[in-house]
């Protein structure tokens, strides 16, 4: 997917003002917020767990290397092919190889966040293969054209009637508006496309290296449908994804529903592994694992590594003020909010995504709801560090900030400066002790007055009382 | 509480030495805030100090990414309060810089380490050390009206602080604490965040001065200044020109009149 994540601050005032995607973001929180609240509130041992959840995660990453090797060697042993791809480009190579040896002609999609990083649609397309996905939300978006807004969520931006609208314009059939009707709708139009598919392409929410086993956990059982009826089955996912055991799994399994979704357990929870035996009557023939890299080694052994620890559950954007108020696709790539402010630049580059380490009010909100304890504000201030040491924060700003410095470590000029500066702040704000027009603060004053000084320091009067009292 | 024990003659007074961290924007904005935060102190039974040459707690450098500014005033901070038994600051912000940040700051200067940390130790937000070192029994003020309380960012999900400004408030005669919805939902001041991105910095404010609206209360109070001007110049802004925006010091104080 391309990277569009260096206009995040123009994107975003246009989505302030998007009436619809406000109301849309609205719901939201309403349910994904206060689901994850009322779940959590039912586990008496919820912090233990959490505690368990993000040192299976952290263990998982220290020696993954270990796991992933015990991951091939265990999927192989269940006649599953085990690919490694180190870059994006890699990824797609190796699938679109896989469609031409196999003689694919159609492939149907279960949602994969990484084959929406790797751009894999429009590579399968590239090379003649018809690419359906069958996640209702994919689904939509794919007939929009839209990449998704949200990492759980893909069409949260949309509302009931805009697909009324969409389904009406590309199924050619009476409009509907209710939402079992239109469930029933994408039903009726995916169901031949599950059939007469040729390759089924999953992603994972973990891989488990014990059993060489992929899982996905899905609401709508598309993602059985896909990895169960085509003939070949690719399931892509990161390296980071690998848990050492079935029983971490399960750990696991009690944090991503609860924080993504607000449900206990999803409806679904598959886990795959190796290919149709010679007593089974169902399956794939066929079974490959495409490992991706794509940056991510890049934080093993950095002090970003903690951010690997990802489980892909979408609360640090649920919860997250400024996702809330501008939602994903302002964020000008496949990861949206907290924990995609600093993999996209991790995974894009540095300097592709300025904004985004620095559209954070770091209030600590995604880091208290994090499943797996994830700092994210000390992640997002490292890399807002590198961008000052790589000189690639705009000059104003570092000049600004070393003058603060430099003036704050000389108490004598730091108090004039304060004294100068409060007297003429409490100028400006006139009668009314308000500033509407701050030179060099349009940033605050287009929206917001600034309240002014009273007039003198705090130094100043205290110095001032000190004096008084010492007389008497 | 760690007491600074004075030997005299065949007596031992035993008195609490608080530094008083005033934070540059109550220096600047609000001096009358830093006044009444030492009244509170004060009428806690401590004595209160206030380092003449202290300035910035170094957060602005530390969250913009420019480490040794923060790392140069945190050295500052470090030498004019370390002899103090305890620091105090009015706001949630600049305590929560030096209490969990500072480790991390000093994480790679062993020799300080060790110091930096013992600092942590004894520094709070204001109302956190009225409850729970000062024990304040009684406050000076007095309030006629209804009030909703916003949690900052910092106080709250960096040092706890949600009971402690709650269960002052209950002491002040005449106040009726009012909780507006979302009270624990950031005003999107985030520093230079407010100036960086102002339209979201503005949007945020605004779904807090809903909320605060829809409490219907006479004023709204705070213990940070900086979201204390975001939420005020937003409310004003707005057209609400009654709405009081107080610190949480100025209240307890009695000094809400400003």
């Amino acid at each position: 997917m391309q990277v569009a994540s260096m206009h995040f601050k123009a994107r975003a005032g246009g989505k302030l003002a998007d009436v619809k995607l406000q109301a849309a973001l609205k719901k939201l929180q309403g349910n994904f917020v206060r689901g994850r609240a009322e779940r959590v509130a039912e586990l008496d041992n919820f912090e233990a767990i959490r505690e368990a959840g993000a040192a299976i995660r952290e263990r998982a990453l220290v020696h993954l290397d270990l796991y992933l090797e015990a991951f091939e060697r265990n999927a192989t042993a269940r006649g599953a092919v085990v690919h490694w791809a180190e870059t994006a480009a890699e990824a797609n190579r190796l699938v679109c190889e896989l469609a031409a040896r196999y003689g694919v002609r159609k492939a149907a999609k279960s949602k994969s966040m990484v084959s929406e990083e790797c751009g894999l649609n429009e590579a399968l397309e590239a090379a003649g293969v018809e690419v359906v996905e069958t996640d209702l939300g994919e689904y939509i978006l794919q007939l929009a054209q839209e990449p998704p807004s949200h990492i759980v969520a893909p069409v949260v931006h949309k509302s009931k009637d805009e697909v009324s609208d969409l389904f009406e314009e590309k199924h050619r059939q009476p409009r509907k508006t209710g939402i079992a009707e239109l469930t029933r709708e994408a039903r009726e139009m995916l169901r031949p496309h599950f059939l007469s598919a040729d390759m089924g392409i999953s992603g994972a929410n973990f891989i488990v290296a014990e059993t060489g086993s992929t899982l996905i956990v899905t609401n709508e059982g598309n993602g059985r449908m896909v990895t169960t009826l085509p003939r070949v089955h690719v399931a892509i996912t990161g390296i980071e994804k690998v848990v050492p055991t079935l029983e971490d799994v399960s750990t696991l399994l009690r944090l991503l529903p609860r924080h993504g979704t607000g449900q206990t357990i999803t409806n679904y929870v598959s886990i795959t592994t190796g290919v149709r035996s010679e007593d089974e009557l169902e399956g794939p023939g066929h079974f490959h694992v495409i490992l991706v890299d794509a940056g991510r080694t890049r934080l093993i052994g950095s002090d970003l590594q903690p951010m690997l620890r990802c489980i892909r559950c979408g609360a640090c954007m649920n919860h997250c003020p400024v996702y809330q108020s501008v939602g994903g696709h302002a964020y000008g790539w496949v990861y949206p909010g907290p924990m995609g402010s600093i993999l996209t630049p991790m995974y894009a580059g540095l300097e592709n995504a300025l904004d985004l380490p620095n559209a954070s009010t770091f209030c600590n909100q995604c880091g208290v709801v994090c499943p797996v304890k994830i700092p994210l504000p000390d992640l997002m201030r490292k890399l807002r560090e590198r961008q000052f040491e790589q000189r690639l924060k705009p000059w104003s700003e570092r000049l600004g900030l070393r003058m603060w410095g430099w003036i704050a470590q000389r108490p004598a000029l730091y108090a004039m400066s304060a004294r100068i500066g409060a007297r003429l702040l409490a100028w400006m704000g006139g009668a009314g002790k308000l500033i509407h027009n701050l030179p060099f603060g349009g940033g605050w004053t287009n929206g917001r007055d600034f309240p002014a000084p009273q007039g003198k320091t705090f130094r100043e009067l205290y110095a001032a009382g000190k004096a008084v009292m010492s007389d008497e | 509480m760690v007491p600074h024990i004075i030997h005299h003659s065949s007596i031992i007074v035993q008195i609490v030495r608080i530094g008083l961290f005033v934070t540059c924007l109550v220096d600047l904005i609000r001096p009358h805030i830093g006044f009444a935060a030492l009244k509170l102190l004060e009428a806690a039974g401590c004595e209160v100090v206030v380092p003449q040459r202290q300035t910035c707690c170094g957060q602005p450098g530390y969250n913009s990414g420019d480490r040794k500014s923060a790392l140069a005033l945190a050295r500052k901070v470090l030498a004019e309060f370390e002899t103090c038994d305890y620091v105090v600051a009015p706001s949630g912000s600049c305590a929560g810089m030096i209490r969990t940040h500072y480790p991390d700051l000093f994480s790679d200067q062993p020799a300080e380490l060790e110091r930096a940390k013992r600092l942590c130790d004894r520094t709070y937000e204001l109302t956190d050390f009225l409850v729970n070192v000062g024990k304040l029994e009684r406050v000076p003020g007095t309030f006629n009206g209804e009030v909703t309380y916003h949690d900052s960012c910092s106080g709250l999900r960096e040092l706890g602080v949600k009971s402690q400004p709650r269960s002052l408030l209950a002491k002040v005669p005449g106040l009726k604490l009012k909780e507006m919805d979302e009270a624990e939902i950031c005003c999107g001041f985030g520093g230079a965040f407010a100036l960086k991105f102002g339209e979201i910095s503005t949007h945020i404010a605004d779904r807090k001065c809903d909320n605060i609206a829809a409490a219907g209360v006479d004023a709204v109070v705070l213990g940070d200044l900086g979201c204390m001007l975001n939420i005020e110049g937003r409310l004003r802004r707005r057209g609400d020109m009654k709405t009081k925006v107080l610190h949480i010091a100025e209240v307890l104080a009695g000094d809400s009149e400003g």
